[in-house]
């Protein structure tokens, strides 16, 4: 797993690169949660681009990390257009309280 | 298709997921699935392997064995280990519902492996084990519908 932050403003940008499972899931969220924390943020836009597996697991981490944002009074957004990620979010139904976008560009620009 | 039947044992480590479900989606590539049924297969396996190495052994050292047979163009995958059971199996196979809220598990898994499969049962007993059993058929498309 590769992961790739970036700050723009208040939101954190996560690029996450490879499989998303529960071996890789815990170290992901740790580096997440340290950051946003000690930069003080509030939103998270998490890019779902690039990865190539995704089981419950991944469910978990944008749960987690949903929770989060809401107690800054924040957003959560997931970027990803691939099928496969998508059934899993479908299913989970999870999209019913987090946005999806397809590209970073229009996460952004919906903060 | 001819009949296959493979057995695969390994220790309850969570770097023998991707391990395992890229093993079993080899051993399933003989039926030539989709993209797609080779994904479900992958995730399902995923699902029953991490509840193995989480609440069947609970981080502890054990073996979880799959076993898989192809009749057909179904495929079977059996997934035991010899941990601590399931108490309530009803509560367990339950959507959101988990048992270590406190790890940000989902409570998704055997959601997951009902969906993504067509056939799911479970099997367990406490201090004995579970032994979780999927089926799924894999469609022949022809060439140019892949």
């Amino acid at each position: 797993m590769n992961i790739v932050m970036e700050i723009n403003k208040k939101t954190l940008i996560v690029k996450l690169k490879g499989e998303l499972d529960h071996h890789n899931s815990e170290t992901t969220r740790n580096k997440i949660d340290r950051y946003f924390v000690e930069k003080g943020l509030d939103n998270i836009i998490l890019d779902l681009t690039e990865i190539t597996f995704m089981d419950s697991s991944g469910i978990g981490l944008i749960m987690g990390r949903y929770k989060n944002t809401v107690s800054k009074k924040g957003k959560l957004i997931v970027v990803n257009n691939n099928s496969y990620i998508d059934r899993i979010l479908k299913m989970s139904g999870i999209l019913k309280i987090i946005e999806l976008y397809p590209t970073l560009d229009d996460a952004i620009t919906k903060l | 298709m001819e009949n296959n039947y493979m057995k695969l044992e390994f220790l309850s480590k969570s770097n023998n997921e991707s391990f395992s479900r890229v093993v079993v989606a080899a051993f399933a590539a003989q039926l030539d699935p989709t993209l797609e049924e080779i994904s479900d297969i992958k995730t399902a396996i995923s699902e029953a392997v991490t509840n193995s190495i989480i609440h069947g052994y609970e981080y502890g050292e054990g073996m979880i064995t799959i076993e898989s047979t192809i009749k057909g163009n179904e495929i079977e995958i059996i997934i035991s280990d010899e941990g601590k059971g399931i108490g309530d199996l009803d509560e367990a196979m339950e959507p959101f519902y988990t048992s270590k809220p406190n790890l940000e598990r989902s409570g998704m898994g055997f959601t997951v492996m009902e969906t993504f499969m067509d056939t799911l049962t479970v099997e367990s007993r406490e201090s004995k084990g579970t032994v979780v059993k999927m089926t799924k058929k894999i469609k022949s498309l022809p060439d140019e519908e892949r």
